[in-house]
Parts: structure tokens; C-alpha cells; sequence
């Protein structure tokens, strides 16, 4: 690991976050994720074939068709941009790195014709501010030399339907387990299912609601790094749909695409678990903007997903 | 995206792909009401309704039908709500002519594609719980959101002989392509949560909560199975 400044890789730009926030938002608000539209697929063909749940899943899958031929918001509610770049700590990070990120975002609401829905303060000015801006940035300091832009539109419905709860530790796995399916039972209606839904346990009352969030980017149905998890995971997303609120909660086989957890260290006297919940429309993308195995700006649109 | 005329034929062909990819959803009235004692059942073929809703169409509506709206609509959301409950308590009467209106719970995207909005679906119904039954009780007879409403809804639905509808979420390029015409009525400072009304053509909607208080949401979640 380099000691100074000198030898740290260069490359990162405030030109090329607000270039990939810009196109990641156009793309985000038009298109079906891939893994998305396959674990919709999937899910269609498990629904009863004259069932009500498989004639849902036929409209969100004509849905993402129309999106995509017509270039228009697959979602009226084009979100809140929640943008957090990833960086290596080997690279050299300008301080401005994210100041372009709300103009993009403004051009691309513009330019898209995507809906304007951010108030210039919760309690004290909701007037709209006219053009989405502010977006939620983060920037997120990781091992290695690449550096990637997450974006993700954020529907109002899937995040109020969200909650952080803070357990007591003898609740234990019991606890987290009931926690999730106590959110799902009374919030799924309202947050357009299928869900993805992510899990956050561990850290600090601030802290799991970010790992909730950030286990909503993983590919849905990839299984968490730690079999412990994943395991959890897997044991979640049955119990999920066997409530069988199904496809716009009208009923079915499919409430959950897929469970993401992501677990954390914690205090002694504590069990946070944070709920953040996707929704079928769930728009993401991760652009690589440094190559993490070589350190250099990426090609144009590389790493994409 | 080369242009509006490719957008405008894009949109024609998406609705017809729609139409094509769902033959059970096109029916003659007639037959319609054969089959409405088909109740929650898969399968059952939808209503065609025309707005406004007349009090005899809202009392056939049960709970699980799924029903094709054509005709006028309203838009209003969050802070339109609170307009509309100024309004009725300043002047003890709806704005704008809303007697015996159906509220679409929604704030649509920009026009895009060659039609008036780019997207359009519901938003969370029961964020608009606090108004519902003081707006019912005023005249509004139908609602079209999503999720769950609370009791007190139920109970103005039951009282005052309307209905709450419920639209898919995360299909609003699709329901776009059954709106036809979108004309600003008031409030244009709210921007997306301006009151609009919409020109609906067989736009697909399930009726959520009925004339009798039933609620399909809560039958779904008691395991009486679609």
C-alpha cells in the first residue's frame, strides 16, 4: 500500500461521477433491472396459470417491455436519487468528487421527463424544489484501488414502508425473524410487490438502515458471502411467501423476489435490525469508474449493471 | 428514442400488445355481469364501467372484481387533500365540481412517447386515510389507490354506498397507455400533486374495498385465496 499521496492511482473525476450519475438515472427510470425481469420471469411461471398473481406478473412484465420500446418510466414515482460511490482507499479521491452529482441529476429529471419529488424540507419548506435535486450522497471508503457508482431511484411507497427496529439481544434470531415478517404483514401492500427486501442486523441505530439499503444492490437471489447468512436469508424469504400476500398483495405464491442481509459487529446491549424494502420495479446500477483490478479509469460505460 | 412519431407509434403498439396479451380482459358488459357472482375467483372476467360511477354500478361492485374504467378522473395526493378539506370546510361543498367524482391517488410523470403522461399509477392509499371518509361523505364516490386503508374508510365506503379501487403499482407505463387526455384543473404550484383530470379507456382497476365494507386486501390476508 503506497505511504503517500505520490503513489496513490489517479483517475477519479468529478466529470465522470456526474457523467455516470446523469446516465444511470435515464437508464434506472426506463429499464427493468435484468435480474429483476429474470426473477419476475421466474416467478410468473410458479403462479397458478389462471391465478390472479400470474396476470399481475404478465402487467409488470408488459410493463418493463413498454418502458424500454417507449423510453418512458417503467414507475411513475422516479424517486430520490441516492447516489454513493465506492472508492478504494489506494486512490487518490479530489474533495469536490461529488459536486456535480445534482446538476446531473437535474439535467437527467429534465431531460428524461421523469417526475420532480423532493420537497426543500421535511418540516419546514415542502415546496418542491422543482428539478429532484437534492440527490443522497455517500461516499464509502473500501480496501483496493477501483472505484464504483452506485445509483439507486428510490420510490416513496417501498421507503415508507421501511422501519428500523432496535431489539433487545435476547430476542435473538427469533426476534430479527419476527421483525421482518411483522413489517412485511403490515407494510408489503404498499410498497408494490414482489419485494426485494433488504435486512440490515448489527451496527449502530444510523448504521443498519444503510446496510439494509446497501443489500438491495446485490443481484436479487445472490446469496449473502457467509453461509450463516445466507442460510437466514433463504429461511426469511420462505416465510415471507408463505404469507401469500403475492403480486401487488392481490394474492399468490410470490410476495419476495429474494431476502438480502447484510450483518454487522454491535454492542453488547444491542440487536438493530433494519428493514429497507424493494420493490418490483427495484432501479439500480452499479457503474465501475476505476478498475479495480488494474487501478484505471474504466472504458465508457463499463461494469454496468 | 428518434422522435415523437416513433414515440407515438411505440405507445399505440403497447397498448395493443396489451390488449392482444390479455383477451380476458375485453368483455362485453353482458356478459360481465353473467359472471359477477364469480366473486374472488381466478379467471372471472372484468366489468366495463363508464364514469362517473352511477350509485347502481358501485352497489354490483364486490370485493376481488376486476373492473375496466373508461371516462373522467381526478388526481390528488398528499397536499391536495389537505386543499380539498379547506375548501369543503370553508365553503361546505367539493371544489371544482368533484360531486360525485372518483379520486385517482397519483401524480404522473411529465407527457412522453406521444401521450399526455409518460407514466401514471397509484400511490399509497392510506396516506390518504385522514380526508377519505369527510370527502365520501361530501360526494366523492370512488377511490383508485394502493395498499390498505384503514377502518374508518371501510366504514365510509359502506356508509355512503362508494367503493375503494385498487390499481397494480409498478405498471405505470403501462396504465398510461389507457389514459387518453390530461387537462390541469387547479393547484398547478403543487406541481406532480396538481389537481388533473384524466381521460380513462379501459383502465384496469380491482375493487378493494365494496359497498358493504369487504375488503379484499384483508380477505388476501386471512388466506381467502384469489
Amino acid at each position: 500500500m503506497p505511504a503517500d499521496e505520490e503513489g496513490l492511482a489517479r483517475g477519479l473525476t468529478r466529470e465522470a461521477v456526474a457523467a455516470a450519475a446523469y446516465a444511470a438515472v435515464r437508464a434506472c427510470a426506463v429499464t427493468l433491472r435484468p435480474d429483476v425481469r429474470a426473477a419476475l420471469e421466474a416467478a410468473r411461471a410458479a403462479e397458478g396459470p389462471e391465478s390472479r398473481g400470474a396476470a399481475v406478473l404478465d402487467r409488470i412484465l408488459e410493463n418493463a417491455a413498454i418502458g424500454t420500446a417507449d423510453a418512458v418510466p417503467i414507475c411513475q414515482d422516479t424517486g430520490t436519487v441516492w447516489a454513493c460511490l465506492e472508492v478504494g482507499r489506494e486512490l487518490l479521491v479530489p474533495g469536490n468528487v461529488l459536486d456535480g452529482v445534482d446538476d446531473a441529476v437535474a439535467r437527467a429529471y429534465r431531460d428524461g421527463a421523469l417526475r420532480m419529488s423532493v420537497l426543500a424540507d421535511a418540516l419546514l419548506d415542502r415546496v418542491n424544489t422543482g428539478d429532484n435535486t437534492p440527490a443522497f450522497t455517500e461516499l464509502r471508503l473500501v480496501p483496493g484501488r477501483g472505484a464504483t457508482l452506485h445509483v439507486m431511484l428510490k420510490g416513496g411507497g417501498s421507503d415508507n414502508a421501511s422501519r428500523v427496529v432496535m431489539l433487545a439481544p435476547g430476542a435473538g434470531r427469533d426476534g430479527v425473524r419476527e421483525a421482518v415478517l411483522d413489517c412485511v404483514r403490515e407494510k408489503a401492500a404498499n410498497a408494490c410487490p414482489p419485494l426485494i427486501i433488504g435486512v440490515g442486523v448489527g451496527a449502530t441505530f444510523d448504521r443498519v438502515a444503510s446496510l439494509a439499503k446497501h443489500a438491495l444492490l446485490r443481484p436479487v437471489g445472490a446469496p449473502a458471502s457467509s453461509n450463516g447468512a445466507a442460510a437466514f436469508e433463504a429461511e426469511l424469504l420462505e416465510a415471507v411467501n408463505a404469507l401469500g400476500i403475492g403480486p401487488a398483495a392481490l394474492g399468490g405464491a410470490t410476495t419476495a423476489l429474494a431476502v438480502h442481509l447484510e450483518t454487522a459487529p454491535c454492542h453488547i446491549a444491542a440487536l438493530p435490525v433494519a428493514v429497507n424494502m424493494g420493490c418490483c420495479a427495484m432501479r439500480s446500477q452499479s457503474v465501475e469508474l476505476v478498475s479495480w483490478e488494474t487501478g484505471a479509469p474504466a472504458a465508457e460505460k463499463g461494469g454496468a449493471r | 428514442m428518434s422522435g415523437l412519431t416513433q414515440g407515438a407509434t411505440g405507445a399505440q403498439d403497447a397498448g395493443m400488445r396489451y390488449a392482444a396479451g390479455a383477451e380476458h380482459a375485453i368483455e362485453t358488459p353482458a356478459a360481465a355481469d353473467a359472471t359477477r357472482d364469480a366473486g374472488a375467483e381466478a379467471g372471472r372476467r372484468p366489468a366495463r364501467l363508464t364514469l362517473p360511477l352511477s350509485r347502481e354500478d358501485l352497489a354490483a361492485l364486490r370485493a376481488g372484481d376486476e373492473v375496466l374504467l373508461s371516462g373522467p378522473v381526478y388526481t390528488m395526493r398528499d397536499a391536495g387533500h389537505e386543499r380539498a378539506l379547506a375548501a369543503l370546510d370553508a365553503d361546505g361543498a367539493l371544489p371544482f365540481g368533484l360531486d360525485g367524482a372518483t379520486l385517482f391517488y397519483a401524480g404522473p410523470t411529465p407527457a412522453a412517447a406521444g401521450r399526455p403522461l409518460g407514466s401514471v399509477g397509484p400511490t399509497t392509499a392510506s396516506r390518504m386515510d385522514f380526508a377519505t371518509p369527510q370527502l365520501m361523505e361530501a360526494g366523492i364516490v370512488a377511490t383508485i389507490g394502493k395498499g390498505k386503508r384503514s377502518a374508518a374508510v371501510a366504514e365510509a365506503c359502506r356508509a355512503t354506498g362508494g367503493v375503494y379501487l385498487c390499481a397494480v403499482g409498478g405498471i405505470a407505463a403501462l396504465l398510461a397507455t389507457h389514459v387518453t387526455e390530461s387537462e390541469l384543473v387547479a393547484w398547478e404550484d403543487l406541481g406532480t400533486e396538481a389537481l388533473r383530470r384524466l381521460e380513462l379507456a379501459d383502465f384496469p382497476v380491482f375493487v378493494a374495498i365494496d359497498v358493504t365494507g369487504t375488503d379484499l386486501y384483508r380477505q388476501v390476508e386471512a388466506g381467502v385465496r384469489p
